[in-house]
């Protein structure tokens, strides 16, 4: 099912003010009670790194390495990428994507906007991927575009990285040696 | 690291002393700058490149200014990661308003034809009868403008490409000849081409004759200052003319303009303002500048040739993403199809890297990652809509955001959308003839069709929407039209803005309709014809002898 109109409209009516609310508590409450760390992160907070591994797990599913510890390395890589990614979009679009990644990190709007009733790192594979569909199919061009956005940069921090390149066929570069590339 | 087998023309020629190239990055001023000269050229693409060569040719003062930075052969490492965000603008993911078209467009000294995929073609005489008759542009004919192609094919080496196509573009001719489509060899500008297939990251080899390694040396060797890594915040305009202009060196990672290491700004005088940056760039610097716009037309019919997409798995493999990116095309759907009906477009074959095709391909997860692994079978086909000739297809709207950046507002109206359904059609069809195992329209409902009639019932009722359906654009065109009456157009025949005599706009932004063609070979011809007219106007000033 797909978010209600109702619901919708709800999340309009009330989005200026719980998206201040979720940015003032993202950075004032729970950045104080982050533990994840290790990654060198410039504009992803690390809730939403979680969040962005969780939908990179789905997204890429049947992508990733099956070793765990390959497969760890890979979705790091991506929640990397994704925040340097980030860091390039010109301001105007990366303050969207900010709103976009507030809206789906914070516990009360994730409810509202993503029937997921979890924190992204505990959410099972199968829910992240049915959220992720609900907003692929939404009538709504908001999710739609929400939707699109973050797959888009899932796949382009994926495809990009060379550790993908492997299992679809792609040689890389050509010339590496004549063109010092090596 | 091995030593490269190519010598990079950009960086032999800056650490020669001899050459004494003027060039400043914008990322390292110190302090404000302010410079005088003749002409100021905004923007290096296709239009400032030309302009900028035959402006110091006859003798003028000549300042260039470039937002993206300055990278030649050897920063070109055929890495999509590494390319996208450092040569196009927005990383290459620009996008319309609504998020419904993808835009690739250059930032980089060269601007697009740094990362374009060399395909060149003059001005379809269909296209320049339509400007002559609805935009009053009399002086567009074929024999007028030919010396001006002959020129500018003679110093980019544009010719027939001598190779045989690749696997992707030869499917496309396979398909087309099935169907008894007419299809043929695309020109290309390259001279001594290893047809690697990576145009679009910047040539590593120097093969590619953009304007980053033919007009833009030229001009620096004529005495012109290149000043890159800097963005042109506004014109400054006073009864009726441009009196200078206000620039910003861009911050290290070339996002945003550099706002830590002070407000150095970079103020520049000049008898004539020359604007070059593209389709939304330029028609986005005016509006932002608040200059005339009596009749509300600036920004105003913007166009994309705003392309769907075809995804096909053939038995052999294909390896799309090596080998000349673009060789063949078919005009069939052009030539068929008059202005005055259903929008007709071009059939091309556009490289498929892995990054361009993960974001291109519908869907995710294990649906996704199945046609991925099949990336060296695959062949894609787009088809170009030549938009603007129709009274339903009027174009987008630049706009500016509240920081001042420009966004193109761009709607596809459903005489476009009947035009995609139409192409997608096509693209099925030809795909099929030429052997395609399965067809994939690009689309969020399509889904793997194993036959044509499969397909064909399917897209026939496919719902036409954006967002569900995949439409991309590398051909931005419009928002500064040229047009004898000004009541509808923003600048003359020659590129001179209607209310200001001293601005001039030399790119793709002054074509009143889409080109029907890729555009690039159509801005240096005409460029080529109006830099020669200004240079004739701004003799260099006579050096009284004592």
């Amino acid at each position: 099912m797909a978010v209600s109109r109702r619901k919708f409209l709800r999340i309009g009516a009330t989005s200026a003010c719980v998206l201040v609310a979720a940015r003032l508590l993202d950075r004032e409450v729970f950045a104080a009670s982050d533990t994840r760390g290790s990654l060198d992160l410039r504009k992803l907070s690390n809730k939403d790194a979680a969040c962005i591994a969780a939908l990179a797990t789905a997204v890429l599913k049947g992508a990733l390495p099956d070793d765990p510890a390959a497969r760890l390395v890979a979705i790091n890589e991506v929640v990397v990428a994704f925040d340097r990614t980030v860091a390039g979009l010109l301001p105007a679009v990366q303050t969207e994507m900010q709103e976009l990644l507030s809206l789906l990190t914070f516990a009360v709007t994730r409810r509202l906007v993503a029937d997921e009733s979890k924190p992204w790192d505990q959410a099972s594979e199968q829910d992240v991927s049915d959220f992720v569909d609900r907003w692929r199919q939404s009538r709504f061009a908001l999710l739609q575009q929400g939707y699109q956005a973050l797959v888009r940069v899932i796949m382009a921090c994926w495809y990009g990285n060379p550790l993908s390149w492997g299992t679809i066929g792609y040689s890389g570069p050509p010339f590496g040696k004549e063109l010092g590339l090596l | 690291m091995s030593e490269s087998s190519v010598k990079d023309p950009i960086r032999i020629a800056l650490a020669d002393q001899t050459r004494n190239w003027r060039v400043t990055d914008g990322t390292r001023l110190t302090g404000d700058l302010n410079i005088e000269c003749d002409v100021v050229i905004v923007g290096s693409g296709a239009g400032g490149g030309t302009a900028a060569e035959i402006l110091t040719q006859a003798g003028l003062k000549v300042v260039m200014i470039e937002e993206g930075p300055f990278k030649s052969s050897s920063d070109f490492r055929m890495r999509e990661r590494d390319a996208y965000p450092q040569l196009y603008q927005e990383s290459a993911g620009r996008q319309t308003k609504d998020k419904g078209i993808t835009i690739l467009q250059g930032r980089a000294v060269g601007g697009s034809t740094t990362v374009n995929w060399t395909s060149s073609f003059r001005t379809p005489p269909a296209t320049l009868k339509h400007w002559r008759d609805v935009w009053g542009l009399a002086d567009y004919t074929e024999d007028a403008l030919a010396p001006w192609f002959e020129k500018m094919e003679a110093r980019l080496s544009i010719a027939p490409w001598p190779v045989a196509p690749n696997e992707n573009n030869d499917i496309l001719r396979r398909g087309c000849d099935k169907l008894g489509i007419h299809a043929a060899a695309i020109r290309r500008n390259v001279k001594g081409c290893w047809n690697l297939g990576y145009c679009g990251m910047g040539c590593p080899t120097n093969a590619k004759q953009s304007m980053l390694v033919t007009t833009i040396p030229e001009a620096l060797d004529r005495g012109m200052t290149l000043i890159h890594s800097a963005r042109v915040e506004k014109l400054i305009s006073r009864y009726g003319r441009i009196t200078s202009l206000v620039a910003r060196g861009m911050a290290a990672d070339g996002v945003g303009v550099n706002t830590e290491a002070g407000p150095h700004r970079i103020f520049v005088t000049a008898r004539h303002f020359v604007l070059a940056g593209g389709a939304i760039n330029s028609p986005g610097l005016m509006l932002r500048s608040r200059l005339a716009d009596p009749y509300n037309t600036l920004g105003k019919r913007t166009f994309l040739h705003p392309s769907p997409v075809s995804a096909a798995i053939m038995d052999e493999k294909v390896e799309a993403f090596t080998g000349a990116p673009q060789s063949i095309y078919s005009d069939h759907f052009l030539d068929t199809m008059p202005h005055d009906g259903p929008v007709g477009f071009k059939l091309e074959a556009p490289p498929i890297h892995p990054i361009l095709a993960g974001i291109t391909l519908q869907g995710f997860g294990e649906n996704h990652a199945v046609w991925m692994k099949r990336l060296p079978h695959m062949h894609v086909a787009i088809a170009l809509l030549r938009d603007g000739f129709h009274p339903q297809s009027t174009g987008g709207q630049v706009a500016i955001r509240n920081d001042g950046s420009p966004v193109l507002d761009y709607r596809i109206s459903d005489y476009l959308w009947a035009g995609m359904r139409h192409s997608l059609l096509v693209m099925a069809e030809v795909q099929f003839a030429a052997g395609a195992k399965i067809v994939m329209p690009m689309h969020e409902d399509a889904k793997p069709y194993r036959n044509w009639l499969d397909a064909k019932r399917a897209l026939e009722v496919m719902t036409m929407q954006t967002l569900r359906t995949r439409v991309a654009s590398a051909h931005v065109m419009g928002g500064c039209t040229m047009g004898a009456d000004p009541r509808t157009s923003v600048t003359r025949s020659d590129g001179r803005h209607h209310q200001l005599e001293n601005l001039w706009i030399f790119d793709g932004s002054v074509f009143p309709t889409s080109i029907g063609a890729n555009p690039q070979l159509s801005i240096y011809a005409m460029v080529a014809r109006n830099a020669t007219r200004l240079a004739e106007l701004v003799k260099p000033p006579v050096q009284m002898s004592a």
